[in-house]
């Protein structure tokens, strides 16, 4: 008995498994590495700025003074710039994306930024006593 | 019988993307096509003024999403000749493996919308089928599906890991089997045949003199391809440029049919010869002078020219996309054939509207 291409092909297509899957109640796990949502380790962070300066699409503001690092999500282009150029690679992409939403939601993220160095004072003291020397050089 | 002037586009069922086209019918005969673009102009260009080089890089990506690996590697390629970076043996491979990845995705999501243009849709739901496999390897090696962001300027960011090449290699092989599978069809089919065969005629000296590039060119028996220049790794791989004497619309489908199955070959030949090393070299400094640049894309050749004053911002930068090129010829193939046929014979170029209004 000869079958024709086309009963083999409905026969496979009954039997195999199917091309599709049925989303949303069945999902891809994500690929790891995958650039889904920015997050950012918010106690490594040093609010150095570099992130925001180096962002394409100037998505990511830092506030130093405040401690706060804010990253519009619907500007982001998810190219992964930010987490190259973190000194304290804090920054990451989640597998995951963010769900829909109907309203303009930032990441804002709340942090304790690091005290300013004394390095005015020092450098202000050890300024006083070079020059304090110097004079003494120059009285000899 | 008097002349009827139709419009076609910029909104199309059958078109992808907005081109306006005045057809002048006679008798159902098309006598004359007039182009109009600038539906979708961005200014990309210009943004060289406020973003800086580096900047750049994800700007031009977004001239063409389907090829925006390829643009990226153009624009790259142009400011490390001109401030004379030399990039590592690795890169260059990397570069060609994920640029050869973006046009098997490419051909086959053209091969889906050409079968969709004459309304074969069971076909083109078998094309984009496949081509979400490599879509699958551009998202677990890359991190994006479309948009990859892999380029910096003196290399590349992410690099492949000996799983990852042998995962490549199997899903390439499975890539292959499937679209073998459609060649009958898509090549031999009657109604295939009945639609494209001998619509959309474009001679080679038509060719040669209208400056058609890519697949319309090697269509029409031309053989040039701009990876023949041997940019990137290409010096190091074996491959005859495809070429079919015709130059009808089946002649250009024959060429991105064939190409897709060496663009596979390609990617393997460069896995096996994938050399050990860095990735990036590490670039100081700012380009200054005039340079330009040459790629082949998946639609044909792409032209990049810079110009730079030695600050962080380029001067000019002046993108030549391949479908502004193949537009000329475009509106030499219409005139002769029925109104029918036009769809085909639009998609028959690869119309990219977004890259040519930039």
């Amino acid at each position: 008995m000869k079958f024709t291409p086309m009963t083999v092909n409905v026969l496979k297509n009954l039997f195999n498994t199917k091309s599709t899957r049925p989303y949303p109640f069945v999902v891809r796990d994500p690929f790891p590495d995958a650039r889904g949502e920015l997050y950012n380790e918010i106690e490594k962070c040093i609010f150095c700025g570099s992130c925001s300066r180096k962002c394409p699409s100037q998505c990511i503001t830092v506030d130093k003074e405040k401690g706060l690092w804010t990253c519009d999500p619907f500007a982001c282009v998810y190219c992964g710039t930010c987490m190259d150029v973190c000194p304290v690679h804090c920054l990451h992409h989640k597998e995951t994306w963010r769900h829909v939403t109907p309203e303009r939601e930032m990441i804002v993220q709340q942090g304790t930024p690091p005290k300013p160095k004394k390095k005015k004072e020092d450098a202000g003291e050890g300024n006083d006593k070079k020059a304090a020397a110097k004079k003494n050089d120059a009285k000899k | 019988m008097a002349k009827t002037v139709i419009p076609f586009g910029p909104q199309h069922p059958v078109l992808p993307e907005p081109i306006h086209l005045s057809l002048t019918v006679e008798d159902e005969i098309v006598t004359e096509a007039i182009p109009a673009l600038g539906y979708v102009h961005r200014g990309l260009e210009k943004l060289c003024d406020i973003r800086d080089i580096h900047h750049m890089i994800q700007i031009v990506e977004r001239v063409c999403g389907i090829c925006s690996k390829i643009h990226a590697m153009c624009y790259c390629q142009g400011i490390e000749e001109m401030m004379g970076v030399e990039v590592p043996d690795r890169a260059q491979y990397l570069r060609v493996i994920w640029s050869e990845l973006h046009r098997v995705h490419s051909h086959l999501l053209w091969l889906g919308l050409f079968a969709d243009a004459f309304g074969f849709e069971s076909l083109f739901y078998q094309f984009w089928r496949i081509r979400e496999r490599v879509m699958d390897i551009n998202e677990a090696t890359t991190g994006n599906r479309v948009i990859v962001s892999v380029n910096v300027i003196g290399g590349v960011r992410r690099d492949l890991t000996p799983d990852q090449i042998r995962w490549i290699l199997s899903e390439l092989d499975i890539v292959e089997r499937e679209t073998r599978e459609l060649e009958s069809t898509i090549l031999d089919d009657y109604t295939v045949r009945k639609r494209t065969v001998g619509k959309g005629m474009l001679t080679r000296d038509q060719a040669l003199a209208l400056g058609a590039v890519g697949p319309t060119l090697r269509g029409s028996g031309v053989k040039e391809d701009a990876r023949q220049l041997g940019y990137a790794a290409f010096k190091d791989l074996d491959f005859e440029p495809i070429v079919e004497q015709d130059g009808d619309s089946y002649a250009r489908n024959r060429v991105r049919f064939r190409e897709t199955l060496q663009s596979i070959n390609l990617v393997r030949q460069a896995l096996r010869k994938l050399p050990e090393g860095e990735i990036a070299t590490k670039v100081k400094g700012f380009p200054e002078g005039e340079h330009t640049s040459r790629v082949e894309q998946p639609r044909g050749e792409l032209f990049y020219y810079f110009k730079a004053d030695g600050t962080k911002h380029l001067d000019r930068l002046r993108i030549r996309t391949p479908t502004f090129a193949n537009i000329p010829p475009l509106a030499a193939m219409l005139p002769g054939i029925e109104l029918a046929d036009v769809p085909v014979v639009v998609l028959s170029i690869d119309p990219c509207i977004s890259c040519t209004e930039r």
